[in-house]
Protein backbone atom coordinates (compact mmCIF):
# COMPACT_ATOMS: atom_id res chain seq x y z
CA UNK A 1 0.00 0.00 0.00
CA UNK A 2 1.31 3.42 -0.84
CA UNK A 3 1.37 5.59 2.27
CA UNK A 4 2.15 8.74 0.29
CA UNK A 5 -1.32 8.62 -1.18
CA UNK A 6 -3.04 8.98 2.18
CA UNK A 7 -4.94 12.21 2.69
CA UNK A 8 -4.88 14.10 5.95
CA UNK A 9 -8.30 12.71 6.75
CA UNK A 10 -7.02 9.16 6.23
CA UNK A 11 -4.03 9.83 8.45
CA UNK A 12 -6.22 11.08 11.28
CA UNK A 13 -8.45 8.03 11.00
CA UNK A 14 -5.38 5.80 11.11
CA UNK A 15 -4.15 7.45 14.30
CA UNK A 16 -7.54 6.91 15.96
CA UNK A 17 -7.43 3.34 14.68
CA UNK A 18 -4.07 2.73 16.36
CA UNK A 19 -5.31 4.14 19.64
CA UNK A 20 -8.38 1.90 19.53
CA UNK A 21 -6.26 -1.17 18.78
CA UNK A 22 -3.96 -0.24 21.66
CA UNK A 23 -7.00 -0.03 23.91
CA UNK A 24 -8.19 -3.49 22.79
CA UNK A 25 -4.74 -4.96 23.45
CA UNK A 26 -4.84 -3.42 26.91
CA UNK A 27 -8.25 -4.92 27.66
CA UNK A 28 -6.94 -8.29 26.56
CA UNK A 29 -3.70 -8.16 28.51
CA UNK A 30 -4.79 -6.55 31.77
CA UNK A 31 -7.01 -9.36 33.15
CA UNK A 32 -4.40 -12.00 32.33
CA UNK A 33 -1.55 -9.89 33.65
CA UNK A 34 -3.48 -9.11 36.80
CA UNK A 35 -3.84 -12.82 37.57
CA UNK A 36 -0.14 -13.44 36.98
CA UNK A 37 0.89 -10.58 39.27
CA UNK A 38 -1.79 -11.31 41.87
CA UNK A 39 -0.56 -14.90 42.14
CA UNK A 40 2.77 -13.56 43.42
CA UNK A 41 1.35 -10.85 45.67
CA UNK A 42 0.96 -10.95 49.41
CA UNK A 43 -2.84 -11.31 49.70
CA UNK A 44 -2.97 -8.80 52.56
CA UNK A 45 -1.26 -6.16 50.43
CA UNK A 46 -3.40 -6.98 47.40
CA UNK A 47 -6.57 -6.53 49.42
CA UNK A 48 -5.59 -3.24 51.03
CA UNK A 49 -3.28 -1.45 48.60
CA UNK A 50 -3.79 -3.32 45.34
CA UNK A 51 -0.89 -4.29 43.11
CA UNK A 52 2.50 -3.26 44.45
CA UNK A 53 5.85 -3.20 42.70
CA UNK A 54 7.81 -3.42 45.94
CA UNK A 55 9.58 -6.86 45.95
CA UNK A 56 9.03 -7.24 49.70
CA UNK A 57 5.29 -7.50 49.02
CA UNK A 58 5.82 -10.45 46.71
CA UNK A 59 5.62 -14.06 47.73
CA UNK A 60 5.57 -17.56 46.26
CA UNK A 61 3.41 -18.76 49.12
CA UNK A 62 0.43 -19.24 46.83
CA UNK A 63 2.35 -21.75 44.76
CA UNK A 64 3.78 -23.52 47.81
CA UNK A 65 0.31 -23.90 49.26
CA UNK A 66 -1.11 -25.22 45.99
CA UNK A 67 1.48 -27.98 45.94
CA UNK A 68 1.08 -28.80 49.62
CA UNK A 69 -2.07 -30.63 48.56
CA UNK A 70 -1.45 -33.29 45.94
CA UNK A 71 -4.84 -32.93 44.16
CA UNK A 72 -3.50 -30.29 41.74
CA UNK A 73 -0.37 -32.25 40.91
CA UNK A 74 -2.39 -35.43 40.42
CA UNK A 75 -4.89 -33.60 38.23
CA UNK A 76 -2.04 -32.11 36.24
CA UNK A 77 -0.49 -35.54 35.59
CA UNK A 78 -3.90 -37.06 34.77
CA UNK A 79 -4.63 -34.25 32.31
CA UNK A 80 -1.24 -34.60 30.65
CA UNK A 81 -1.99 -38.29 30.12
CA UNK A 82 -5.59 -37.77 28.91
CA UNK A 83 -4.66 -34.95 26.56
CA UNK A 84 -1.67 -36.75 25.04
CA UNK A 85 -3.48 -40.06 24.63
CA UNK A 86 -6.58 -38.39 23.20
CA UNK A 87 -4.56 -36.23 20.81
CA UNK A 88 -2.55 -39.19 19.51
CA UNK A 89 -5.67 -41.30 19.04
CA UNK A 90 -7.66 -38.60 17.29
CA UNK A 91 -4.80 -37.67 14.95
CA UNK A 92 -4.23 -41.34 14.06
CA UNK A 93 -7.93 -41.92 13.34
CA UNK A 94 -8.19 -38.64 11.41
CA UNK A 95 -5.33 -39.34 8.98
CA UNK A 96 -6.27 -43.01 8.59
CA UNK A 97 -9.83 -42.08 7.66
CA UNK A 98 -8.89 -39.01 5.66
CA UNK A 99 -6.34 -40.63 3.36
CA UNK A 100 -8.69 -43.10 1.65
CA UNK A 101 -11.34 -40.36 1.41
CA UNK A 102 -8.86 -38.11 -0.40
CA UNK A 103 -8.93 -40.59 -3.31
CA UNK A 104 -11.62 -39.48 -5.77
CA UNK A 105 -12.14 -43.04 -7.10
CA UNK A 106 -12.64 -44.72 -3.71
CA UNK A 107 -15.53 -47.20 -3.73
CA UNK A 108 -18.47 -45.78 -1.74
CA UNK A 109 -16.68 -42.49 -1.04
CA UNK A 110 -19.92 -40.52 -1.21
CA UNK A 111 -21.69 -42.80 1.29
CA UNK A 112 -18.83 -42.72 3.75
CA UNK A 113 -18.86 -38.92 3.57
CA UNK A 114 -22.60 -38.82 4.30
CA UNK A 115 -22.18 -41.31 7.11
CA UNK A 116 -19.62 -39.03 8.79
CA UNK A 117 -21.14 -35.64 8.05
CA UNK A 118 -24.60 -36.52 9.40
CA UNK A 119 -23.02 -36.83 12.85
CA UNK A 120 -22.01 -33.16 12.67
CA UNK A 121 -25.64 -32.10 12.55
CA UNK A 122 -27.47 -34.70 14.52
CA UNK A 123 -26.64 -36.68 17.61
CA UNK A 124 -28.29 -38.76 20.27
CA UNK A 125 -27.83 -36.16 22.97
CA UNK A 126 -26.59 -36.26 26.50
CA UNK A 127 -28.60 -39.01 28.15
CA UNK A 128 -28.51 -41.66 25.38
CA UNK A 129 -24.75 -41.18 25.09
CA UNK A 130 -24.35 -41.48 28.84
CA UNK A 131 -26.44 -44.66 28.93
CA UNK A 132 -24.32 -46.16 26.14
CA UNK A 133 -21.05 -45.39 27.93
CA UNK A 134 -22.52 -46.91 31.06
CA UNK A 135 -23.64 -50.04 29.21
CA UNK A 136 -20.21 -50.47 27.69
CA UNK A 137 -18.77 -50.49 31.21
CA UNK A 138 -16.69 -47.40 30.49
CA UNK A 139 -17.97 -45.28 33.39
CA UNK A 140 -15.19 -44.20 35.71
CA UNK A 141 -12.45 -45.35 33.32
CA UNK A 142 -9.99 -43.37 31.21
CA UNK A 143 -11.65 -44.84 28.10
CA UNK A 144 -14.76 -42.72 28.61
CA UNK A 145 -12.62 -39.61 28.20
CA UNK A 146 -10.33 -40.73 25.40
CA UNK A 147 -12.38 -42.88 23.03
CA UNK A 148 -15.91 -41.47 22.40
CA UNK A 149 -14.69 -38.17 20.97
CA UNK A 150 -11.78 -39.65 19.02
CA UNK A 151 -13.54 -39.42 15.67
CA UNK A 152 -13.74 -35.74 14.85
CA UNK A 153 -15.31 -35.16 11.46
CA UNK A 154 -13.94 -31.64 11.21
CA UNK A 155 -10.39 -32.97 11.68
CA UNK A 156 -11.01 -35.59 9.02
CA UNK A 157 -12.12 -32.91 6.56
CA UNK A 158 -9.03 -30.81 7.30
CA UNK A 159 -6.69 -33.79 6.86
CA UNK A 160 -8.48 -34.89 3.68
CA UNK A 161 -8.11 -31.43 2.15
CA UNK A 162 -4.43 -31.53 3.03
CA UNK A 163 -3.89 -34.95 1.41
CA UNK A 164 -5.68 -33.76 -1.73
CA UNK A 165 -3.13 -30.95 -1.99
CA UNK A 166 -0.22 -33.39 -2.17
CA UNK A 167 0.91 -33.85 -5.80
CA UNK A 168 -0.22 -37.05 -7.48
CA UNK A 169 3.23 -37.70 -9.03
CA UNK A 170 4.75 -38.57 -5.65
CA UNK A 171 2.32 -41.47 -5.35
CA UNK A 172 2.74 -42.63 -8.94
CA UNK A 173 6.48 -43.02 -8.47
CA UNK A 174 5.88 -45.24 -5.45
CA UNK A 175 3.29 -47.35 -7.29
CA UNK A 176 5.85 -48.10 -9.98
CA UNK A 177 8.23 -49.20 -7.24
CA UNK A 178 5.60 -51.76 -6.24
CA UNK A 179 4.49 -50.19 -2.94
CA UNK A 180 0.93 -50.97 -1.82
CA UNK A 181 -1.56 -48.34 -0.57
CA UNK A 182 -0.69 -48.85 3.06
CA UNK A 183 3.04 -48.54 2.43
CA UNK A 184 2.46 -45.38 0.39
CA UNK A 185 0.40 -43.99 3.27
CA UNK A 186 3.02 -44.79 5.90
CA UNK A 187 6.21 -43.99 4.00
CA UNK A 188 5.22 -41.14 1.71
CA UNK A 189 2.00 -39.50 2.84
CA UNK A 190 2.51 -39.38 6.61
CA UNK A 191 5.93 -37.67 6.47
CA UNK A 192 4.44 -35.10 4.08
CA UNK A 193 1.41 -34.60 6.33
CA UNK A 194 3.47 -33.78 9.43
CA UNK A 195 2.39 -30.11 9.57
CA UNK A 196 -1.34 -30.85 9.51
CA UNK A 197 -0.86 -33.70 11.98
CA UNK A 198 0.95 -31.34 14.30
CA UNK A 199 -1.79 -28.73 14.05
CA UNK A 200 -4.49 -31.33 14.71
CA UNK A 201 -2.46 -32.64 17.65
CA UNK A 202 -2.22 -29.16 19.18
CA UNK A 203 -5.94 -28.53 18.73
CA UNK A 204 -6.87 -31.88 20.23
CA UNK A 205 -4.44 -31.53 23.11
CA UNK A 206 -5.65 -28.05 24.05
CA UNK A 207 -9.29 -29.04 23.62
CA UNK A 208 -8.91 -32.01 25.93
CA UNK A 209 -6.77 -30.08 28.41
CA UNK A 210 -9.45 -27.40 28.73
CA UNK A 211 -12.56 -29.58 28.84
CA UNK A 212 -14.34 -30.66 31.98
CA UNK A 213 -17.87 -31.70 31.10
CA UNK A 214 -17.24 -35.31 30.00
CA UNK A 215 -15.01 -35.90 32.99
CA UNK A 216 -17.64 -34.44 35.29
CA UNK A 217 -20.24 -36.84 33.90
CA UNK A 218 -18.19 -39.99 33.48
CA UNK A 219 -15.49 -39.87 36.17
CA UNK A 220 -16.48 -40.22 39.81
CA UNK A 221 -13.14 -41.39 41.23
CA UNK A 222 -11.18 -38.30 42.43
CA UNK A 223 -7.89 -40.09 41.67
CA UNK A 224 -8.83 -40.09 37.97
CA UNK A 225 -10.03 -36.48 37.88
CA UNK A 226 -8.40 -34.26 35.25
CA UNK A 227 -6.99 -30.90 36.28
CA UNK A 228 -10.05 -28.93 35.13
CA UNK A 229 -12.28 -30.79 37.60
CA UNK A 230 -9.85 -30.03 40.41
CA UNK A 231 -9.85 -26.40 39.25
CA UNK A 232 -13.63 -26.38 39.27
CA UNK A 233 -13.67 -27.39 42.93
CA UNK A 234 -11.23 -24.64 43.80
CA UNK A 235 -12.32 -21.81 41.50
CA UNK A 236 -16.05 -22.26 41.11
CA UNK A 237 -17.20 -24.26 44.09
CA UNK A 238 -14.79 -22.57 46.50
CA UNK A 239 -13.58 -25.85 47.95
CA UNK A 240 -10.02 -24.88 48.69
CA UNK A 241 -8.61 -27.86 50.55
CA UNK A 242 -7.75 -27.37 54.21
CA UNK A 243 -4.26 -28.75 53.46
CA UNK A 244 -3.61 -25.64 51.42
CA UNK A 245 -4.99 -23.10 53.87
CA UNK A 246 -3.75 -24.57 57.12
CA UNK A 247 -6.00 -25.10 60.12
CA UNK A 248 -4.93 -22.14 62.23
CA UNK A 249 -5.84 -19.36 59.82
CA UNK A 250 -8.61 -17.02 60.87
CA UNK A 251 -11.77 -16.69 58.77
CA UNK A 252 -10.82 -13.38 57.20
CA UNK A 253 -7.26 -14.47 56.47
CA UNK A 254 -8.54 -17.75 55.04
CA UNK A 255 -10.57 -15.93 52.43
CA UNK A 256 -7.58 -13.94 51.22
CA UNK A 257 -5.34 -17.00 51.20
CA UNK A 258 -7.99 -18.83 49.17
CA UNK A 259 -7.93 -15.99 46.67
CA UNK A 260 -4.15 -16.18 46.27
CA UNK A 261 -4.38 -19.95 45.85
CA UNK A 262 -6.95 -19.41 43.10
CA UNK A 263 -4.67 -17.03 41.19
CA UNK A 264 -1.77 -19.48 41.48
CA UNK A 265 -3.83 -22.46 40.29
CA UNK A 266 -4.95 -20.52 37.22
CA UNK A 267 -1.31 -19.87 36.29
CA UNK A 268 -0.25 -23.48 36.92
CA UNK A 269 -3.11 -24.83 34.84
CA UNK A 270 -2.11 -22.60 31.92
CA UNK A 271 1.53 -23.73 31.82
CA UNK A 272 1.25 -26.35 29.07
CA UNK A 273 -0.66 -23.90 26.90
CA UNK A 274 1.98 -21.22 27.42
CA UNK A 275 4.65 -23.74 26.42
CA UNK A 276 2.70 -24.65 23.28
CA UNK A 277 1.91 -21.10 22.30
CA UNK A 278 5.04 -20.41 20.20
CA UNK A 279 4.21 -23.49 18.10
CA UNK A 280 0.77 -22.14 17.42
CA UNK A 281 2.35 -18.92 16.27
CA UNK A 282 4.80 -20.77 14.02
CA UNK A 283 2.08 -22.65 12.18
CA UNK A 284 -0.16 -19.66 12.24
CA UNK A 285 2.48 -17.66 10.40
CA UNK A 286 2.76 -20.36 7.79
CA UNK A 287 -0.91 -19.88 7.11
CA UNK A 288 -1.74 -23.51 7.74
CA UNK A 289 -4.28 -22.68 10.39
CA UNK A 290 -6.00 -20.00 8.39
CA UNK A 291 -5.88 -22.19 5.28
CA UNK A 292 -7.25 -25.17 7.11
CA UNK A 293 -9.90 -23.04 8.76
CA UNK A 294 -11.16 -21.98 5.39
CA UNK A 295 -11.44 -25.71 4.59
CA UNK B 1 -20.32 -54.64 -22.81
CA UNK B 2 -19.94 -51.63 -20.55
CA UNK B 3 -22.52 -52.84 -18.03
CA UNK B 4 -20.81 -56.16 -17.45
CA UNK B 5 -17.51 -54.37 -17.22
CA UNK B 6 -18.99 -52.14 -14.52
CA UNK B 7 -20.42 -55.08 -12.61
CA UNK B 8 -17.15 -56.94 -12.51
CA UNK B 9 -15.12 -53.79 -12.07
CA UNK B 10 -16.88 -52.98 -8.78
CA UNK B 11 -15.47 -56.16 -7.27
CA UNK B 12 -12.12 -55.68 -8.89
CA UNK B 13 -12.06 -52.11 -7.61
CA UNK B 14 -12.92 -53.28 -4.10
CA UNK B 15 -10.19 -55.87 -4.13
CA UNK B 16 -7.82 -53.33 -5.62
CA UNK B 17 -8.67 -50.81 -2.87
CA UNK B 18 -9.00 -53.31 -0.04
CA UNK B 19 -6.17 -51.75 1.98
CA UNK B 20 -7.66 -48.26 1.64
CA UNK B 21 -11.07 -49.59 2.67
CA UNK B 22 -9.57 -51.39 5.65
CA UNK B 23 -8.03 -48.13 6.82
CA UNK B 24 -11.55 -46.68 7.09
CA UNK B 25 -12.71 -49.41 9.47
CA UNK B 26 -11.56 -48.03 12.87
CA UNK B 27 -12.98 -44.55 12.24
CA UNK B 28 -16.28 -45.81 10.89
CA UNK B 29 -16.65 -48.36 13.68
CA UNK B 30 -16.10 -45.73 16.38
CA UNK B 31 -18.52 -43.38 14.61
CA UNK B 32 -21.12 -46.12 14.49
CA UNK B 33 -20.74 -46.99 18.17
CA UNK B 34 -20.44 -43.53 19.71
CA UNK B 35 -22.52 -41.44 17.29
CA UNK B 36 -25.16 -43.71 15.75
CA UNK B 37 -25.96 -45.99 18.68
CA UNK B 38 -26.95 -42.98 20.86
CA UNK B 39 -29.28 -41.93 18.02
CA UNK B 40 -31.04 -45.26 18.47
CA UNK B 41 -31.08 -44.50 22.20
CA UNK B 42 -33.22 -41.44 21.44
CA UNK B 43 -36.13 -43.91 21.31
CA UNK B 44 -36.36 -43.62 25.09
CA UNK B 45 -37.84 -40.15 24.59
CA UNK B 46 -40.99 -41.94 23.42
CA UNK B 47 -40.90 -44.59 26.14
CA UNK B 48 -41.14 -44.85 29.87
CA UNK B 49 -37.54 -46.01 30.10
CA UNK B 50 -36.70 -48.46 32.81
CA UNK B 51 -33.00 -49.39 32.96
CA UNK B 52 -33.82 -52.91 34.13
CA UNK B 53 -36.02 -53.62 31.10
CA UNK B 54 -33.73 -51.97 28.58
CA UNK B 55 -34.68 -49.71 25.69
CA UNK B 56 -36.72 -52.19 23.65
CA UNK B 57 -38.83 -53.70 26.43
CA UNK B 58 -39.74 -50.42 28.11
CA UNK B 59 -43.38 -49.43 27.44
CA UNK B 60 -44.19 -46.87 24.72
CA UNK B 61 -45.70 -43.59 25.86
CA UNK B 62 -45.65 -41.75 22.53
CA UNK B 63 -45.38 -38.00 22.85
CA UNK B 64 -46.30 -37.94 26.54
CA UNK B 65 -42.86 -36.66 27.67
CA UNK B 66 -42.93 -33.89 25.06
CA UNK B 67 -46.44 -32.86 26.10
CA UNK B 68 -45.32 -32.77 29.70
CA UNK B 69 -42.38 -30.50 28.85
CA UNK B 70 -44.37 -28.14 26.63
CA UNK B 71 -47.04 -27.70 29.28
CA UNK B 72 -44.65 -27.41 32.22
CA UNK B 73 -44.31 -24.00 33.90
CA UNK B 74 -40.56 -24.09 33.19
CA UNK B 75 -40.99 -24.32 29.44
CA UNK B 76 -41.47 -20.61 28.70
CA UNK B 77 -38.60 -19.57 30.93
CA UNK B 78 -36.19 -22.17 29.54
CA UNK B 79 -36.95 -21.42 25.90
CA UNK B 80 -36.82 -17.66 26.55
CA UNK B 81 -33.50 -17.87 28.39
CA UNK B 82 -31.97 -20.08 25.71
CA UNK B 83 -33.09 -17.86 22.85
CA UNK B 84 -32.18 -14.58 24.56
CA UNK B 85 -28.72 -15.77 25.51
CA UNK B 86 -27.90 -17.02 22.04
CA UNK B 87 -29.64 -14.39 19.91
CA UNK B 88 -28.13 -11.51 21.90
CA UNK B 89 -24.81 -13.34 21.85
CA UNK B 90 -24.97 -13.71 18.08
CA UNK B 91 -26.06 -10.12 17.43
CA UNK B 92 -23.48 -8.59 19.76
CA UNK B 93 -20.68 -11.03 19.03
CA UNK B 94 -20.88 -11.30 15.26
CA UNK B 95 -19.48 -7.94 14.21
CA UNK B 96 -16.61 -7.24 16.64
CA UNK B 97 -14.25 -9.79 15.00
CA UNK B 98 -14.99 -8.32 11.56
CA UNK B 99 -14.37 -4.76 12.77
CA UNK B 100 -11.19 -5.87 14.50
CA UNK B 101 -9.93 -7.55 11.31
CA UNK B 102 -10.60 -4.39 9.28
CA UNK B 103 -8.85 -2.28 11.92
CA UNK B 104 -5.81 -4.55 11.98
CA UNK B 105 -5.73 -4.57 8.19
CA UNK B 106 -5.12 -0.81 8.19
CA UNK B 107 -1.82 -1.28 10.03
CA UNK B 108 1.22 -0.91 7.81
CA UNK B 109 3.64 -3.42 9.23
CA UNK B 110 2.84 -7.12 8.83
CA UNK B 111 5.17 -7.90 11.70
CA UNK B 112 3.32 -5.62 14.12
CA UNK B 113 0.02 -7.04 12.92
CA UNK B 114 1.14 -10.62 13.64
CA UNK B 115 2.46 -9.70 17.09
CA UNK B 116 -0.80 -7.99 18.00
CA UNK B 117 -2.82 -10.94 16.75
CA UNK B 118 -0.73 -13.25 18.90
CA UNK B 119 -1.76 -11.23 21.95
CA UNK B 120 -5.36 -10.69 20.87
CA UNK B 121 -6.17 -14.35 20.30
CA UNK B 122 -4.46 -15.61 23.45
CA UNK B 123 -7.69 -15.61 25.54
CA UNK B 124 -9.12 -18.18 23.13
CA UNK B 125 -6.94 -20.83 24.76
CA UNK B 126 -8.13 -20.18 28.30
CA UNK B 127 -10.36 -22.98 29.55
CA UNK B 128 -14.00 -22.34 30.33
CA UNK B 129 -13.39 -23.22 33.98
CA UNK B 130 -10.67 -20.60 34.25
CA UNK B 131 -12.73 -17.97 32.40
CA UNK B 132 -15.63 -18.46 34.77
CA UNK B 133 -13.20 -18.57 37.69
CA UNK B 134 -11.83 -15.22 36.50
CA UNK B 135 -15.35 -13.79 36.28
CA UNK B 136 -16.04 -14.90 39.84
CA UNK B 137 -12.75 -13.43 41.08
CA UNK B 138 -13.02 -10.11 39.24
CA UNK B 139 -16.72 -9.50 39.76
CA UNK B 140 -17.12 -10.80 43.30
CA UNK B 141 -18.42 -8.44 45.99
CA UNK B 142 -14.87 -7.48 47.05
CA UNK B 143 -13.23 -8.06 43.66
CA UNK B 144 -11.28 -5.52 41.62
CA UNK B 145 -14.24 -4.45 39.47
CA UNK B 146 -16.34 -3.56 42.48
CA UNK B 147 -13.45 -1.75 44.14
CA UNK B 148 -13.06 0.39 40.99
CA UNK B 149 -16.81 0.99 40.89
CA UNK B 150 -16.81 1.98 44.56
CA UNK B 151 -14.91 5.15 43.57
CA UNK B 152 -18.08 6.17 41.84
CA UNK B 153 -20.19 5.04 44.75
CA UNK B 154 -21.61 2.06 42.86
CA UNK B 155 -21.76 -1.47 44.17
CA UNK B 156 -23.18 -4.26 42.06
CA UNK B 157 -23.80 -7.88 43.01
CA UNK B 158 -22.79 -9.27 39.62
CA UNK B 159 -22.83 -12.93 40.49
CA UNK B 160 -26.16 -13.10 42.28
CA UNK B 161 -28.31 -10.61 40.39
CA UNK B 162 -29.92 -12.42 37.42
CA UNK B 163 -29.85 -9.16 35.41
CA UNK B 164 -26.06 -9.36 35.15
CA UNK B 165 -25.90 -12.96 33.97
CA UNK B 166 -26.43 -12.38 30.24
CA UNK B 167 -24.20 -9.27 29.96
CA UNK B 168 -21.37 -11.05 31.81
CA UNK B 169 -21.80 -14.20 29.75
CA UNK B 170 -21.86 -12.40 26.41
CA UNK B 171 -19.16 -9.80 27.15
CA UNK B 172 -16.74 -12.41 28.50
CA UNK B 173 -17.47 -14.48 25.38
CA UNK B 174 -16.59 -11.55 23.14
CA UNK B 175 -13.45 -10.84 25.19
CA UNK B 176 -12.36 -14.43 24.81
CA UNK B 177 -13.34 -15.16 21.23
CA UNK B 178 -12.99 -11.91 19.30
CA UNK B 179 -9.28 -12.18 18.47
CA UNK B 180 -9.43 -15.78 17.32
CA UNK B 181 -12.58 -15.25 15.27
CA UNK B 182 -10.99 -12.24 13.56
CA UNK B 183 -8.07 -14.32 12.20
CA UNK B 184 -10.39 -15.88 9.65
CA UNK B 185 -11.32 -12.43 8.35
CA UNK B 186 -7.75 -11.09 8.46
CA UNK B 187 -6.61 -14.03 6.36
CA UNK B 188 -9.22 -13.05 3.77
CA UNK B 189 -8.28 -9.37 3.78
CA UNK B 190 -4.60 -10.17 3.20
CA UNK B 191 -5.60 -11.55 -0.19
CA UNK B 192 -7.32 -8.36 -1.32
CA UNK B 193 -5.57 -7.00 -4.40
CA UNK B 194 -3.58 -3.90 -3.31
CA UNK B 195 -3.87 -2.37 -6.79
CA UNK B 196 -7.60 -2.07 -6.14
CA UNK B 197 -6.88 -0.02 -3.04
CA UNK B 198 -4.40 2.16 -4.89
CA UNK B 199 -6.82 2.75 -7.75
CA UNK B 200 -9.47 3.79 -5.23
CA UNK B 201 -7.01 6.16 -3.59
CA UNK B 202 -6.28 7.75 -6.99
CA UNK B 203 -10.00 8.18 -7.51
CA UNK B 204 -10.12 10.10 -4.23
CA UNK B 205 -11.95 7.52 -2.14
CA UNK B 206 -11.36 8.10 1.56
CA UNK B 207 -10.54 5.34 4.00
CA UNK B 208 -14.16 4.58 4.94
CA UNK B 209 -15.21 4.45 1.29
CA UNK B 210 -12.36 2.03 0.56
CA UNK B 211 -13.42 -0.21 3.45
CA UNK B 212 -17.04 -0.05 2.32
CA UNK B 213 -16.38 -0.81 -1.35
CA UNK B 214 -13.29 -3.03 -1.26
CA UNK B 215 -12.87 -4.75 2.14
CA UNK B 216 -16.50 -5.49 2.94
CA UNK B 217 -17.31 -7.12 -0.43
CA UNK B 218 -14.19 -9.27 -0.02
CA UNK B 219 -15.36 -10.37 3.42
CA UNK B 220 -18.97 -10.99 2.45
CA UNK B 221 -18.78 -14.68 1.42
CA UNK B 222 -17.04 -15.72 4.62
CA UNK B 223 -19.39 -13.54 6.68
CA UNK B 224 -22.36 -15.35 5.17
CA UNK B 225 -20.92 -18.77 6.01
CA UNK B 226 -20.06 -17.71 9.54
CA UNK B 227 -23.52 -16.27 10.05
CA UNK B 228 -25.30 -19.40 8.88
CA UNK B 229 -23.10 -21.59 11.06
CA UNK B 230 -23.70 -19.36 14.09
CA UNK B 231 -27.45 -19.10 13.46
CA UNK B 232 -27.61 -22.86 13.04
CA UNK B 233 -26.21 -23.20 16.52
CA UNK B 234 -28.68 -20.87 18.18
CA UNK B 235 -30.09 -23.63 20.38
CA UNK B 236 -26.67 -25.09 21.20
CA UNK B 237 -25.56 -22.32 23.55
CA UNK B 238 -22.41 -23.18 25.41
CA UNK B 239 -23.96 -25.06 28.29
CA UNK B 240 -20.53 -25.75 29.73
CA UNK B 241 -20.09 -22.07 30.54
CA UNK B 242 -23.70 -21.31 31.49
CA UNK B 243 -23.69 -24.25 33.87
CA UNK B 244 -20.54 -22.98 35.62
CA UNK B 245 -21.85 -19.42 35.87
CA UNK B 246 -25.05 -20.54 37.57
CA UNK B 247 -25.54 -19.56 41.17
CA UNK B 248 -28.67 -20.44 43.10
CA UNK B 249 -29.71 -16.78 42.86
CA UNK B 250 -29.34 -16.15 39.11
CA UNK B 251 -31.14 -19.27 37.86
CA UNK B 252 -34.13 -17.30 36.56
CA UNK B 253 -31.82 -16.00 33.80
CA UNK B 254 -29.12 -18.68 33.65
CA UNK B 255 -31.14 -21.89 33.44
CA UNK B 256 -31.21 -22.83 29.75
CA UNK B 257 -32.53 -25.93 28.02
CA UNK B 258 -29.18 -27.73 27.84
CA UNK B 259 -28.30 -27.22 31.51
CA UNK B 260 -31.82 -28.33 32.37
CA UNK B 261 -31.36 -31.51 30.30
CA UNK B 262 -28.22 -32.28 32.29
CA UNK B 263 -29.85 -31.71 35.66
CA UNK B 264 -33.07 -33.59 34.96
CA UNK B 265 -31.32 -36.44 33.16
CA UNK B 266 -28.08 -37.13 34.92
CA UNK B 267 -28.57 -35.52 38.30
CA UNK B 268 -32.19 -36.51 38.91
CA UNK B 269 -32.13 -39.61 36.71
CA UNK B 270 -35.30 -38.85 34.74
CA UNK B 271 -33.82 -40.33 31.54
CA UNK B 272 -36.84 -40.35 29.24
CA UNK B 273 -38.01 -36.83 30.05
CA UNK B 274 -34.50 -35.41 29.69
CA UNK B 275 -33.99 -37.14 26.34
CA UNK B 276 -37.31 -35.75 25.09
CA UNK B 277 -36.27 -32.22 26.09
CA UNK B 278 -32.90 -32.69 24.39
CA UNK B 279 -34.55 -34.01 21.24
CA UNK B 280 -36.95 -31.06 21.20
CA UNK B 281 -33.89 -28.79 21.34
CA UNK B 282 -32.12 -30.54 18.44
CA UNK B 283 -35.22 -30.47 16.27
CA UNK B 284 -35.74 -26.72 16.79
CA UNK B 285 -32.08 -26.27 15.99
CA UNK B 286 -32.33 -28.27 12.75
CA UNK B 287 -35.35 -26.25 11.66
CA UNK B 288 -33.48 -23.01 12.41
CA UNK B 289 -30.39 -24.12 10.49
CA UNK B 290 -32.42 -25.10 7.44
CA UNK B 291 -34.56 -21.95 7.45
CA UNK B 292 -31.64 -19.58 7.97
CA UNK B 293 -29.85 -21.30 5.12
CA UNK B 294 -32.95 -20.85 2.92
CA UNK B 295 -33.33 -17.18 3.83
CA UNK B 296 -29.66 -16.45 3.16
CA UNK B 297 -29.86 -18.33 -0.13
CA UNK B 298 -32.69 -16.07 -1.21
CA UNK B 299 -30.94 -12.87 -0.12
CA UNK B 300 -27.57 -13.91 -1.47
CA UNK B 301 -28.45 -14.86 -5.09
CA UNK B 302 -28.92 -18.55 -4.37
CA UNK B 303 -25.67 -18.90 -2.46
CA UNK B 304 -26.17 -20.73 0.84
CA UNK B 305 -24.06 -23.28 2.59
Amino acid sequence: MNTKMYTDFDRRVLIVNRILIGFLVLITVVPMGYILIASFMDPQVLATRGISLNPSDWTVQGYQRVFSDDSILRGFINSLFYSTAYAILTVAISVMTAYPLSKKDLVGRKWVNYFLIITMFFGGGLVPTYLLIKQLGMLNTVWAIIVPGAVNVWNIILARTYFQGIPEELVEAAVIDGANDFQIFLKIMLPLAKPIMFVLFLYAFVGQWNSYFDAMIYIKDPDLAPLQLVLRNILIQNEVSSNMIGAQAAMNEMKKLAEMIKYATIIISSLPLIVMYPFFQKYFDKGIMAGSLKG
Amino acid sequence: MKKTANGSSLWSRISQQKLLLLMLVPGLLLTFIFKYMPMYGVLIAFKDYNPLQGILASPWVGFEEFRQFLSSPNFGMLLGNTLKLSVYGLLLGFFPPIILAIMLNQLMSDKVKKRLQLILYAPNFISVIVIVGMIFLFFSAEGPVNSILSFFGIKASFMTDPNYFRPLYIMSGIWQGMGWASTLYTATLVNVDTSLVEAAQLDGANIFQRIRHIDLPALKPIMVIQFILAAGNIMNVGYEKAFLMQTSLNLTASEIISTYVYKVGLVSGDYSYSTAVGLFNSIINMILLISVNKIVERMNDGQGL
